[in-house]
């Protein structure tokens, strides 16, 4: 793309910024009875999120390159720039594509069991964002602890014992991660003096030999901070326990949260690391590799060792998380074009699976309605464990008074099928994308396995461990349909149609991404020559600030938010 | 002066990670605090600190960087202190909440050996 001189900026590029934070901010004025408006303004930002990502895409598309946005007007290297590339433009499509069936089902029911969920969940909207359109390694981390923050919030909604526990643990270990982030950030500006991204590609290319061990050890401390937000091996043992513990619209949004480790990982990866990089190209690849497939086979061994969906979901999460890194691992030892670009469709097609199966858990294991000529339970018969679910700290619940009551006939005929069709989706089977995906990554392992001796043990271990994996996944769901569908099937929970709209506008997503999986592999597979190139660096360092005297009035006042 | 500062870090991000791994959600928080500490000065520390030189640039003319302090790792410690304050804040919420759920204040909400 060409520089940006004179040019009006694309002020378009902030709007997946201050949509959710105007949104979230403006429902903290209404009290948290009124949550059908909450709702409301929430469904309409989610809209217009949809809305602005489905044209970012499109303008991506179109200049065949990345697109920046310089916040304040100041000089590049200086100033904190927006940056929409071909990753960058999936990566919030895909947020307001599981956004938006998140919050329906949250309108189900979960919305009223606690307080301000509608804020806390567009809030994270706005770190998910954040941290997808960040050129500035520093904005990166206001952006994650943005998103942290808000998540905090959401794992403890609708509180419970259980929540409160896994949240503790939960909160630990990513402030922890978060301060091995800013440990790895003071590293990396200590050698480079650079906090933006695209200078700090730059600048580790021509570095020292007495500069690079420092720097290399900040990109590992980073590397640590995202693997534990990617849930690798050995740092995953959080995920199962506390996206289990959510409530289910959380735990959708939460699979999403894993892969911004896996981005945050690719993106520095490719940048400092990447083939063109000279010195310390490949730096750390079979490290991520191994780590990888170490995820991959803990998911697997797991996900035949627990019980409930939920659960197995998580290692599900695990499994997906895993494939992404060992691509990122290989990735940067010289895998090629295409096992990014598999990845990266894999990517988006598992973690919508992931997050329908989270949605879809907790309906399946809901427990049919007691019977309405039983005795109602007593105050005796009453475990403090149910007392407990409604508010400890004296918060309680608001009363549950306007639930949409429209149950919907034949629910476990419906949600059977869409598990049916979930478990097909998650195994890898075709038609659905992740078969595609999955395709891609090995064929591309294989084509550009010749030019690269380090890949082999690899590329073997990851072509055994992959197909296990999904086989693996297969079984085991399978195994917990037939027991819950065709054994159980005396227990017929009440399930909303509200809550089954949103998996299967899920479903059908992900069934339109595998019918029209060229389209998506052709976007992805240009993120990833975007990735590989280093095109990222030059559009980012070339870019120069608008000349006020070009712009119309009215836009300079807006380009400084 | 730099001896000092890396011993200090030193010592806060050892006995930190010490604490992390105690068993009782008290500890665990001072522990995290304590590494907040240890990080928030490693970044002040990066900026290579000296004594007497001013972060502010003169107005106008020539600037010789070097007799400058850098302004950035203040800045960024700054952003840290509030961030960490306030995700530490948070979890001193939910610490209470646990010890008042689960009537213990071990980090998995049971006494070990029950």
């Amino acid at each position: 793309m060409t520089p940006l001189t004179g040019a009006a900026p694309d002020h378009l590029l902030i709007a997946p910024l201050l949509v959710p934070l105007i949104a979230g901010a403006l429902m903290l004025f209404y009290d948290d009875r009124r949550r059908w408006l909450k709702f409301g303004i929430g469904l309409a930002a989610i809209l217009l999120l949809a809305n602005v990502s489905l044209s970012l895409l499109d303008r991506v598309g179109q200049a065949d390159g990345a697109r920046v946005y310089i916040l304040g007007n100041w000089p590049v290297p200086m100033g904190i720039v927006l940056v929409l590339d071909p990753l960058s433009a999936m990566m919030v499509m895909l947020t307001s594509i599981l956004a938006l069936p998140t919050l329906l089902y949250a309108a189900a029911g979960w919305q009223g069991k606690g307080q301000h969920f509608h804020s806390l969940f567009q809030f994270l909207l706005f770190g998910l964002n954040g941290a997808f359109l960040t050129g500035d390694l520093f904005n990166l981390f206001v952006f994650f602890e943005v998103m942290l923050a808000a998540s905090y919030g959401l794992v403890l909604h609708g509180s419970g014992v259980a929540r409160i526990r896994e949240g503790m643990h939960y909160i630990a270990i990513n402030l922890i991660a978060s301060l091995l982030f800013l440990l790895g950030v003071a590293l990396v500006y200590g050698v480079t003096g650079s906090l933006n991204m695209a200078e700090i590609g730059q600048l580790s290319r021509t570095l020292g030999p007495d500069q690079r061990p420092l720097f290399h050890a900040g990109a590992a401390l980073l590397a640590a901070a995202f693997l534990i937000k990617a849930a690798a091996w050995p740092m995953c043992f959080w995920l199962p326990r506390t996206y289990a513990a959510a409530s289910a619209p959380v735990a959708a949004m939460l699979a999403l949260m894993s892969k911004v480790g896996v981005y945050a990982l690719l993106r520095g990866a490719m940048l400092c690391f990447g083939p063109d990089a000279g010195v310390s190209a490949g730096f750390g690849g079979w490290v991520l590799s191994a780590l990888g497939l170490a995820t991959m086979v803990y998911g697997a061994a797991g996900l035949l060792s627990v019980d409930r969906l939920a659960q197995r979901a998580g290692y599900v999460a695990l499994i997906s998380s895993g494939t992404l890194v060992a691509a990122v691992g290989m990735g940067l030892q010289g895998g090629g074009e295409r096992l990014i670009g598999g990845a990266l469709l894999y990517l988006f097609g598992s973690t919508m699976a992931v997050s329908m199966l989270y949605l879809l858990a907790e309906m399946v294991e809901r427990q049919a309605p007691p019977d309405p000529n039983a005795e109602p339970a007593t105050e005796a018969t009453r475990t403090p464990e149910e007392e407990i679910e409604w508010g400890p700290m004296g918060l309680g619940a608001v009363d549950d008074d306007d639930e949409p009551a429209m149950g919907l006939p034949g629910s476990l005929v419906t949600v059977g099928g869409i598990y049916a069709a979930t478990v097909v989706i998650l195994a890898g089977l075709p038609p659905f994308s992740n078969f595609v995906g999955k395709f891609a990554m090995l064929s591309g392992l294989l084509a550009s396995a010749n030019q690269s001796v380090a890949l082999w043990p690899f590329l073997w271990a990851f072509f055994a461990i992959l197909l296990a994996s999904g086989f693996v996944t297969l079984v085991s769901l399978v195994r917990y349909g037939i027991r819950r569908f065709w054994y159980d099937i005396d227990d017929r929970p009440r399930i909303l149609a509200l809550e089954v709209t949103p998996v299967a506008i899920l479903l059908a997503g992900l069934f339109l991404l595998g019918v029209r999986a060229d389209e998506a592999m052709r976007l992805t597979l240009s993120a990833a020559r975007d990735l590989l190139s280093g095109g990222y660096i030059h559009t980012v360092m070339e870019v120069r600030p608008v000349d006020p005297g070009v712009e119309a009035p009215t836009d300079a006042g807006d380009a400084a938010p | 002066m730099t001896f000092v500062l890396a011993c200090a870090i030193g010592i806060l991000i050892g006995s930190g990670i010490w604490l992390v791994l105690r068993p009782r959600t008290f500890q665990v928080i001072c522990g995290l605090s304590l590494l907040s500490y240890g990080v928030n000065l490693f970044i002040f520390g990066v900026g290579r600190p000296r004594v007497g030189a001013p972060p502010l640039l003169t107005k106008g003319g020539y600037v010789d960087t070097a007799a400058y302090a850098d302004p950035l790792p203040q800045a960024l410690v700054l952003t840290a202190i509030v961030i960490g304050f306030a995700t530490t804040a948070l979890f001193l919420v939910v610490l209470i909440a646990s010890r008042g759920t689960t009537g213990t204040d071990h980090v998995d909400g049971q006494e070990p050996g029950r």
